[in-house]
């Protein structure tokens, strides 16, 4: 820029990004990372787990209108979604562990947006050829060639957009059967709608706005640099060895001058259309291929490895000061790394002994507000509760209820027919309520504890100990 | 803004704008050109919503909403009425059953039965929660209905009645008693010795035999010796726990010279039939229900 009076610019255009294919070490792991996870993605919600007759038997499933989450042997409530924040937490220390032990290397490698876009910009070269290629297309004016280029990118792009959004309400409904409705062309409304949402958006996402989702939109990209410091590794490029660069022709001496040949070859492949000699940016999303661009270059210039390298900014002033190479090494345990892991096995440990423990029979008790108790005609008292027994087995249970506590207290269950408080009878993974009176004679106090206990009634086997529960109500005998 | 409004930062090479606070200059990093786009996209989409939807309130009026209709059409109202029909047409499955069926037989059917303690709930908390509370707990004077203690029967079948016609309303069938007030015949001495004489089914007061005699002579007939009331005339039950005017002395001696006589209105040309029953299985359930 000069200082010319140029309208100043408030919106910039987008300048479109062309990477260049490449070779290497890191491409390698980036292709590996995004077969392992579409790969999962597409093919995880037809997975079989046999729940017996009266669950759903795909192994991860969230069922929306029965409010069941299924994970292989883990089913969770409503009431239960505490699962979920304990999840959450550990996503989130973990992307913090991992970014100050290597980076951004979640940007990289395993985030949605990277993958797809990856992919996508696989399909754009499969069909229009490498990066000059693209660039050229992209010039040239419309004509039966760049017609038919860009309707099969694009449509191989919607076709790939297709494919997500329908894996993803495979999660949400049994697959085999919603695959078979799909097939069919009998999809349910809602369904539809979020397979055509899905479509759209990852047609957009992946297709258009790329690097631009990472640059404007992630709130993670932009905290993650607060995870950095001087032992994480960054994606760097060694200036001392580097500079001055220069064109270089064969033959001539590296004396005086750096290995960087300024081919632009980190530029091209550039993911994000940064360069990387200018340091550490924003924009960055640490991919590394960059690096197997630049070791492609050195290979053929027979110079070593790493002018472009993940390395950490220590080890890169170290090595400024002299340093013997050897003794350089990564510290991986640092304060943060050590109060990163124990967050995370304390999470870990808590939602394991959760799950571990997670009874099979719960109990809740609500007492009357409205009355608070009744005088009977016989001056005895009674009290009303509402009681919620939670089958969460599989199978249909029967159980017993009682009450302790209050002297001389008797219970009733209400209801249709003739309810009988030693065999309510509830079906499998469902929830029974009671409408249940205990009458008690008048008591000393105006207000006791009582406890209620619902128990298994075994039914014939007896293999496995019968459960219970119990739940401390009160009691009001009169006013206070 | 000044002239070289172009000049880069110095120590990041951003452009500034030029806008400079104490020292402190501006710098320019623009945002992406698509994103005004997107802003400028939202705002037309949000003409299309002035288009098809009520928006602008107009001084003359629009019929008679008072502004724009919206080529829709759509109105908060006529998404009630939709919720309401939906809400009818899901228990039109229900009301069906529940019409032909007997008392019995709704009691004995989980699903009907929990159909009518809902409906008849959210009757009570319209129509008689006003005097009876909301929990129907009642209060002086107003009898509380989860006790088991009725005045004219606590099976479904009498609470139904009672329901239906009313105590001393102006129904025909409206069920009706009337103590008399015995201050027009009675001495003070004779009220206060009766008194002691109901209290004595309850407590350990002592009583009179002139107490005695003027209990049986007066109050028996409806009351019963034993004090335990008459449900055909709707006597209450002296012998028990529960008063319903009060259960001290003085409460009893003001009864007995000038008794009050509570009023529950008829509901049967208020409420449908169907309110009606889900009603008295509601109040049925409360607890103190009879057989």
């Amino acid at each position: 820029m000069t200082d010319s009076a140029a309208p100043i610019k408030f919106f910039e255009k987008k300048e479109r990004v062309f990477p260049k294919r490449v070779w290497g070490k890191y491409r390698k792991i980036k292709w590996a990372v995004m077969i392992a996870t579409l790969g999962i993605y597409y093919l995880a919600p037809f997975l079989r787990w046999d729940r017996g007759p009266h669950a759903p038997d795909q192994a991860i499933l969230i069922d929306m209108p029965a409010r069941r989450a299924y994970f292989f042997f883990i089913d969770i409530w409503p009431q239960e979604v505490y699962y979920l924040t304990g999840i959450l937490i550990l996503s989130a220390v973990a992307l913090f562990f991992v970014t100050s032990l290597f980076g951004r290397v979640w940007c990289g490698y395993a985030c949605p947006q990277t993958v797809w876009t990856d992919l996508f910009v696989w399909v754009e070269r499969i069909v229009q050829g490498d990066r000059a290629a693209r660039m050229r297309l992209k010039k040239a004016p419309w004509s039966f060639d760049k017609l038919w280029k860009m309707t099969a990118t694009h449509s191989l792009w919607l076709v790939i957009g297709l494919l997500t959004g329908g894996a993803w309400v495979f999660y949400f409904n049994d697959a085999p059967t919603l695959l078979e409705q799909i097939l069919h062309l009998d999809v349910p409304v809602g369904v539809l709608s979020w397979i055509v949402a899905l479509t759209v958006s990852t047609y957009v996402m992946a297709g258009f706005a790329r690097e631009q989702v990472c640059m404007y939109m992630c709130p993670y990209s932009r905290f993650q640099s607060a995870m950095f410091d001087k032992d994480t590794l960054i994606i760097t490029y060694d200036e001392d060895r580097g500079e001055p660069r220069g064109k270089h022709k064969k033959g001539e001496s590296w004396d005086d001058r750096g290995h960087c040949i300024d081919c632009t070859a980190c530029v091209q492949v550039c993911p994000t259309g940064i360069d990387i000699r200018e340091g550490l940016q924003m924009e960055c999303i640490a991919c590394g291929l960059c690096v197997d661009a630049c070791n492609n270059i050195m290979d053929k210039l027979e110079l070593p490895h790493g002018l472009i390298r993940y390395d950490t900014t220590n080890n890169i002033e170290d090595r400024r000061e002299g340093v013997p190479e050897k003794s350089i090494h990564t510290h991986i345990l640092r304060p943060r790394t050590f109060w990163y892991t124990a967050i995370m096995m304390v999470v870990g440990g808590v939602m394991l002994f959760g799950l571990m423990n997670r009874a099979p029979l719960e109990l809740h008790v609500l007492h009357d507000r409205n009355p608070l108790f009744v005088q009977l005609s016989d001056g005895t008292i009674r009290n009303g509760y509402n009681v919620n027994v939670l089958n969460k087995t599989y199978e249909d249970r029967t159980y017993r209820l009682r009450v302790e506590g209050v002297e001389g207290a008797t219970l009733r269950v209400q209801g249709a027919g003739a309810v009988d408080a030693d065999a309510l009878h509830i079906f499998a993974d469902k929830v029974g309520h009671f409408r249940v009176f205990v009458t008690a004679p008048k008591q000393n106090v105006p207000r006791e504890d009582i406890i209620f206990t619902v128990e298994e009634v075994a039914t014939g086997g007896g293999e496995e100990a019968a459960a219970s529960e119990t739940y401390t109500s009160i009691f009001v005998s009169r006013q206070p | 803004m000044s002239e070289n409004h172009n000049e880069i930062d110095q120590h990041t090479g951003v452009e500034t704008t030029g806008h400079e606070w104490d020292g402190i200059k501006e710098l320019n990093n623009p945002a992406p050109r698509w994103w005004l786009i997107i802003l400028l996209l939202t705002i037309i989409w949000s003409i299309g919503y002035w288009v098809v939807y009520p928006a602008w309130p107009t001084l003359s009026g629009d019929g008679e909403r008072g502004g724009t209709a919206g080529t829709f059409g759509w109105t908060q109202y006529d998404q009630l009425k939709e919720s309401q029909a939906e809400i009818v047409a899901r228990k039109a499955a229900y009301m069906e059953r529940f019409e032909g069926a007997s008392f019995d037989e709704i009691k004995a059917d989980p699903s009907l039965y929990a159909f009518a303690v809902a409906g008849g709930k959210s009757a009570f908390g319209d129509n008689c929660a006003t005097c009876h509370g909301t929990g129907g707990q009642g209060a002086a004077g107003y009898p509380n209905l989860n006790d088991d203690d009725w005045l004219w029967g606590g099976d479904v079948t009498a609470i139904h009645e009672t329901i239906l016609y009313g105590i001393r309303s102006p129904h025909d069938y409206t069920r009706l008693s009337e103590m008399p007030a015995f201050a027009d015949m009675l001495s003070d001495e004779e009220v206060e010795q009766i008194t002691d004489y109901v209290l004595h089914f309850t407590t350990d007061a002592t009583y009179t035999p002139e107490g005695q005699q003027a209990y049986v002579d007066n109050c028996a007939i409806c009351h019963g010796d034993d004090g335990l009331g008459m449900r055909d005339f709707g006597a209450p039950n002296l012998a028990d726990a529960i008063w319903f005017y009060g259960s001290d002395k003085g409460d009893i001696m003001s009864q007995i010279r000038r008794p009050k006589h509570g009023v529950m209105p008829a509901w049967e040309a208020r409420l449908d039939a169907n309110t009606i029953r889900q009603l008295a299985i509601y109040v049925h359930s409360l607890g103190g229900g009879e057989e």
